[in-house]
């Protein structure tokens, strides 16, 4: 913030003038403060009036009615008997749904091409700016009806094609093996959560002692026994089976396994390869800002080259690349609102079905608005989180 | 682009080429620096070659060598008997009018294109750095109301053609550049209200931009198309696309407020305290000192957005308003060309891509201009 005046002035007795900086400052917000009240209770009146006419009554009351709408693609049990709350809620989880499984595998790919673009290997590095270039320049919404359209011209679930056994790709989607997944089986993937976290702090913890002593130690043994060993343990002791259903054609659909339908596939393919293009670009300009001093000096000093990269290189790199990587994440959510155009039903499709169905556009959209800005505030205050936790320590 | 890690590379090819003697050597180098400069990189060259020649292969058979460019007619059994192995192009010289124009009357569509080559032109001579001063101004303010009388007509002898039946690439053009024209004055209003010591204006300026920031676009083109009329009193009706326009230039303001907030913070404290010293009002101060400083430093970023808006005005798609995506989509509900949506998509994106892939080159090369050397 730029203060024109400087804090030491001695406090002046307000005169009731123009020429007094801060009666003109008063004057000033007085003014802007009573338009923007005048204009919003204009607003607000006219809309009372209008929905009065029109009769459509205001407040939330319609959520506790039958929604009566079909949501073909959901995680949560649903059917159009429920209320339109759940529809939303439905609604709200797929769009969560599509964003964080986008997020993931926007990252990974991301990351991927944008070291490729540093490559040395000429053919890799001019494909990866290919890539780059096509994808942030067209919109994204034509390549979803692009993406959306290959899939509705696939073969039929009958002719589906196969590119590795179990795995289908038809009009009806993609369908991918699945392991079945019960109370024992959660025990062992949250044991083999456990392990990660453990790992993580161990890891830590052997790096703080080197820094201290200098001498390397091994990591691997705590590894294998924590994310290895550990969950094994686990599944032994509960029995548990582990069982992968692939998925079997059935009549003229596919049944087992894990569908992914086609309207979410494209969204997340089209989500995915659009957000990469511009993270292969921010990663790039994030390795660009390390200083090629900062790998030589700690090559020079014996260090390990995986060392140097993990803890020397990437913590540099991080820095520069979690804020712009942050707002491609709210981009990314907020761009899978564009599930309206090919019929996936996210949390804006279903408040538009509603709108059109009870009228209560101002309410539906509202919470539209709400749910965003709250996904927005989780991601911004989390990136927050692990951008102050990775900062630069300054005294 | 001078980077960290192509340095090496470059400086090492340089030194080898130095010494070679005559073209073919030259190559020959080249290829072992850059291609096959060990075993890894001689496998990666070799698969992306590989995938690289199939994927040509499969475009170029689909694309042209199995190709149908003309068909007699509206009959397409000769594109159908293709079964999507071959491209259907003659759908574009039989839609390419509707794509680009939309329903505007047929015998009047020179006007639209005059109009898209009015754009074009605006935006060539924006980009030159000579005419960077406040003649720039006009030129827009005469470059848009040109663009409203070949449109609207109704004046000069040209008939009127009302805003329904625009479409295609000049609505595209024009909810982008109207965003931009009245987006810009709003954001830079709005950035220094963000930066102002008054706490209620800087309140207002924060919501409005937060806000407008955290949701998505189409929630905003949902505002404009269904809670706009609620809001409005009686008999008041606003055309539809001018509602989008107003949603597009909210939209614009806040975003754009955001980059030249940048700028602003990029202009050095002496320069306030300097024209504090010269005793200039708050007004004189930003108008003269501050923001074109602020607002030279921010032209590349300011392209970025300019960029971002261009390819989210597709959104309104999702409204019903006949932009160019909405134009290519509508034009493949015809029956007898309903299959060959890939082939319309193609030509669209291509028209999306010359005009996002220019404005990029030409910002990234003012960012290299403005880069110390």
């Amino acid at each position: 913030m730029i203060q024109t005046t400087p804090k030491v002035r001695p406090r002046r007795r307000i005169r009731l003038s123009l020429r007094d900086e801060r009666v003109r400052g008063w004057i000033w917000q007085i003014v802007v403060v009573g338009i923007a009240v005048a204009v919003v209770a204009w607003l607000w009146s006219n809309a009372i009036h209008n929905l009065s006419v029109r009769r459509i009554a205001t407040g939330f009351a319609f959520l506790g009615r039958e929604a009566g709408m079909p949501i073909t693609d959901t995680w949560l049990p649903y059917s159009p008997r429920d209320t339109y709350l759940r529809a939303f809620i439905v609604g709200l989880v797929n769009t969560l749904r599509v964003a964080v499984i986008g997020i993931v595998l926007a990252t990974v790919l991301g990351t991927a091409i944008g070291i490729a673009r540093l490559s040395s290997n000429w053919l890799l590095s001019r494909l990866a700016a290919v890539y780059v270039e096509t994808l942030r320049d067209i919109p994204l919404l034509l390549q979803l009806l692009f993406w959306y359209v290959l899939m509705q011209g696939l073969p039929g679930a009958r002719a589906a094609w196969t590119p590795i056994d179990g795995v289908f790709l038809s009009n009806r989607g993609l369908m991918l093996p699945w392991i079945q997944i019960g109370a024992a089986q959660l025990w062992v993937l949250a044991a083999l959560a456990t392990g990660l976290v453990a790992l993580f702090v161990v890891r830590r913890r052997l790096v703080l002692r080197q820094m201290q002593d200098g001498r390397s130690r091994r990591v691997w043994p705590f590894a294998l026994l924590l994310v290895v060993v550990l969950p094994a343990l686990v599944s032994w002791s509960l029995g548990a089976t582990w069982s992968v259903t692939k998925p079997e054609l059935r009549g003229f659909n596919f049944a087992g396994g894990l569908t992914m339908a086609p309207e979410y596939f494209a969204l997340l393919i089209a989500l995915v390869t659009y957000t990469s293009a511009f993270i292969a670009e921010i990663v790039r300009s994030g390795i660009q800002a390390v200083p090629r001093g900062q790998w030589d000096a700690a090559l020079a000093l014996g260090l390990r080259r995986s060392f140097v990269l993990q803890q020397i290189v990437l913590p540099q790199a991080l820095r520069v690349v979690i804020p712009p990587m942050t707002s491609q994440y709210l981009n990314l959510t907020k761009n899978s609102s564009l599930a309206v155009a090919i019929g996936y039903q996210d949390i804006v499709s279903v408040a538009n079905t509603t709108l059109n169905q009870t009228g209560q556009a101002i309410e539906s959209i509202a919470l539209i608005m709400l749910a965003f800005l709250t996904v927005s505030l989780g991601i911004s205050l989390f990136m927050n989180w692990y951008n102050a936790r990775i900062a630069l320590v300054e005294h | 682009m001078s980077s960290a890690v192509d340095a090496p590379r470059n400086s090492r090819s340089f030194a080898r080429s130095a010494s070679g003697s005559g073209p073919g050597v030259r190559l020959l180098r080249w290829l072992r620096a850059n291609l096959f400069a060990s075993i890894p990189s001689t496998i990666t060259t070799l698969l992306l070659a590989l995938l690289l020649a199939r994927m040509l292969f499969g475009f170029v058979k689909w694309g042209v060598l199995d190709a149908i460019w003309t068909v007699p007619g509206n009959d397409t059994s000769a594109c159908r008997a293709l079964r999507g192995t071959g491209a259907c192009w003659a759908v574009i010289p039989e839609k390419y009018r509707f794509i680009l124009f939309g329903t505007y009357p047929f015998g009047e569509q020179w006007r639209p294109a005059l109009a898209t080559l009015v754009f074009i032109l605006l935006f060539y001579l924006s980009s030159r750095r000579s005419l960077w001063r406040r003649e720039l101004l006009f030129i827009w303010a005469g470059a848009l109301v040109l663009v409203g009388v070949l449109m609207w007509g109704g004046v000069l002898g040209l008939s009127f053609v009302s805003q329904d039946r625009w479409g295609g690439l000049p609505v595209t053009l024009i909810l982008a550049t109207f965003g931009l024209a009245f987006g810009f004055p709003l954001g830079i209003v709005v950035a220094l209200g963000r930066r102002s010591k008054l706490p209620a204006i800087r309140s207002i300026c924060i919501l409005y931009v937060e806000l407008v920031r955290g949701v998505p676009l189409i929630s905003l083109l949902f505002m404009a198309s269904v809670m706009f009329p609620l809001f409005m009193p009686d008999g008041v009706n606003i055309d539809k696309l001018l509602r989008a326009q107003i949603a597009f230039i909210l939209y614009a303001g806040a975003y754009l407020a955001e980059v030249v907030r940048g700028g602003l913070q990029a202009v050095p404290r002496g320069q306030y305290e300097a024209a504090d010293a010269l005793g200039l009002s708050y007004w004189q101060k930003n108008g003269l000192v501050i923001l074109p400083q602020a607002i030279r430093h921010v032209i590349p970023p300011l392209v970025n957005t300019f960029i971002a808006f261009f390819k989210d005005t597709s959104l309104v798609l999702i409204i019903g308003i006949f932009d160019l995506l909405t134009t290519a989509k509508t034009a493949i509900i015809d029956p007898a060309w309903q299959s060959f949506s890939v082939e319309v998509y193609v030509f669209v994106g291509l028209i999306y891509f010359a005009f996002c892939f220019a404005m990029s080159r030409y910002s990234r090369g003012l960012e290299a201009q403005d880069r110390p050397t």
